[in-house]
């Protein structure tokens, strides 16, 4: 009870002494500046996606375009082959969140719930996936992959991609399991349900908060992948947006407006996302970092 | 309940699968690379075993230019520390000091961080264009007409030129991590400060900076070996050029294997990578420490 009071107390006398004198309008004119040097250029680009090289080229290279043509966005997505790289994207990123959620929720459920020897040692060792760089796993899986016929399929990149997102997802996934409470499944238990039964009906269910979490991760590493994207597939068909908006400028060559069209579809999904999970996505930032 | 929690099979059928494949794609690979670091191949014909010659010509009369590689990525990694986090701290305490719009600010800072590393690269490649890009448009209005240039293909802009779009991209995130530091501090302390009479800059300076030490440690090691692993940015932009002057270790490496087929002496230059990496964390930290005791 006191040290309630004394927690409300401090917090109240932060408030009040907030800084509010002449230092603030600097304070704020700064912070100002940083968000426009973080933000303008994504405006700018968002800006030129609707201009034509005729526009820019005649000195409106900086502001509002004078007519909006969405035709841009129209020709990427129908004569280049954007409209593919993002069916691409999605079908990749798609699968490889399922199945990267469904290996992560089981390992965590036997680390955390189950009762054997190794669970801890086990934990660790996937653990020590986070101080993996992928460049060195970059030739061998090339190598292998190639060995296989896998090279240019949506396998060659699922594969890596949830094998890579499991370190950090079971490290998430551990720590919110070990927090929610045994009761709910002793009940299921003495009801006669079976392992598999408790887990689906009861453990899944309560770690949605966590699966979110850890599938907005695998969203953003998977969808901006470069290195492996660039080297597993060179099948135009196959290619994921990251990739393709790379040759995009190869087969627009200078027109700005359909690259910046393209540019702003590959973005929109992620920002999108983004400004959804926002408060999610930077707790598991803050989370991942400090395990790393 | 305690029955069912040992059962051997569903523990097996739970864990197996992400053993499986865990160590078939991220364990295994790297016993592998370091087989291949030892071999002179083109990774079609049978390999020789050479020993640490590959290792050795990385740094012997090199020739491919890695030692400079090196040295743009030491130079990467102390602008990033030097620059970078500064600049990260600064918004950090800033807003974790609880301004108005403390989440809009955090939000709006962190968005490049989320936008693939080809989109910014591109976008970057726009802004620096030397006809209508946004760079030499603005000095253009501004009458600086004589400093436009065409900034990713001149070799003395490049290096610079690229940096700079690293930094930017990742500034909110170091200052993501710095603000739930300076987040988790008691307000007690500071209470006790106030009434002490430190001023907000003392604060800062005294209480806030040396309480956040864990997460400034973390945020070294990320900046240094991110700084080492920098790949996508470079690649996008530059590809290493012109004439090597934007190259790190990690493009060299991709152009060594890949467009030149030396599969052993690529392979050298990533466990090189590697254990750069492992070697910077541990002095990193070890200092970090060293300095919390003392």
């Amino acid at each position: 009870m006191a040290a309630e009071m004394k927690q409300k107390l401090a917090r109240g006398q932060k408030k009040r002494t907030k800084p509010f004198c002449f230092s603030s309008f600097f304070l704020y004119l700064f912070l100002g500046i940083v968000t426009l040097i973080q933000v303008y250029p994504l405006i700018w680009l968002f800006l030129f996606s609707f201009k034509n090289n005729n526009e820019i080229y005649s000195g409106n290279a900086m502001g509002i375009p004078h007519v909006w043509r969405i035709s841009n966005y129209y020709s990427v997505l129908t004569s280049g082959n954007v409209g593919i790289y993002l069916i691409n994207s999605v079908i990749v990123t798609g699968i490889t969140i399922v199945l990267s959620t469904a290996l992560i929720t089981t390992s965590a459920y036997a680390i955390v719930r189950m009762r054997w020897k190794a669970s801890h040692l086990f934990l660790n060792y996937i653990l020590l996936g986070l101080m993996v760089p992928i460049h060195a796993t970059l030739l061998p899986l090339f190598i292998v992959l190639r060995n296989l016929n896998l090279l240019n399929s949506y396998l060659s990149l699922i594969l890596p991609y949830v094998v890579f997102a499991l370190p950090m997802g079971a490290f998430i996934m551990v720590g919110f399991m070990k927090n929610i409470p045994l009761e709910l499944e002793e009940s299921a238990c003495l009801d006669g349900c079976n392992v598999y039964q408790t887990f689906w009906h009861i453990v899944f269910p309560l770690v949605r908060p966590a699966v979110a979490t850890v599938a907005i991760f695998t969203f953003l590493s998977s969808w901006n992948e470069l290195m492996f994207a660039n080297t597993f597939i060179n099948n135009d068909r196959l290619k994921t947006l990251t990739v393709g908006i790379m040759s995009l400028s190869g087969q627009q060559g200078t027109a700005w407006g359909p690259i910046g069209a393209g540019l702003v579809i590959a973005t929109v999904p992620t920002l999108l996302i983004y400004l959804l999970f926002s408060k999610q996505l930077q707790k598991s930032v803050i989370a991942g970092a400090i395990k790393g | 309940m305690e029955r069912l929690l040992r059962d051997k099979k569903a523990i097996f059928l739970f864990t197996f699968p992400t053993f499986l494949l865990f160590t078939v794609i991220v364990v295994l690979p790297i016993f592998f690379s370091i087989h291949y670091s030892t071999l002179e191949w083109d990774g079609f014909s049978q390999g020789t075993f050479v020993g640490l010659a590959n290792y050795k010509s990385l740094f012997v009369n090199n020739t491919d230019g890695f030692l400079q590689s090196i040295i743009n990525s030491l130079i990467l990694a102390l602008i990033s520390v030097g620059i970078q986090l500064p600049i990260s701290l600064l918004l950090a305490l800033i807003i974790a000091r609880g301004v108005r719009g403390e989440n809009f600010f955090r939000t709006v800072y962190f968005i490049p961080v989320i936008i693939s590393t080809v989109v910014i690269g591109q976008l970057w490649m726009k802004i620096y264009n030397s006809d209508y890009g946004m760079l030499n448009t603005v000095l253009r209005a501004a009458g600086l007409d004589q400093y436009t240039k065409p900034w990713l293909a001149d070799t003395h802009t490049a290096l610079a030129a690229v940096f700079i779009a690293m930094l930017w991209q990742y500034i909110g995130y170091h200052m993501l991590l710095m603000y739930a530091g300076a987040k988790s501090i008691s307000p007690d302390i500071y209470e006790a400060a106030r009434i002490d009479g430190a001023s907000e800059a003392q604060m800062a300076l005294h209480v806030t900076i040396p309480l956040m030490k864990p997460i400034l440690c973390v945020c070294v090691i990320f900046a240094v070996t991110g700084s080492f692993k920098a790949f996508d940015l470079i690649y996008v932009m530059t590809g290493g050029g012109p004439l090597h002057s934007t190259e790190v270790p990690t493009t060299l490496m991709y152009t060594t294997i890949f467009s030149r087929y030396q599969y052993g002496y690529g392979s050298a230059m990533a466990i090189f990578i590697i254990a750069e990496c492992l070697i910077f964390t541990l002095v990193i930290q070890k200092l970090f420490h060293q300095n919390a005791e003392g």
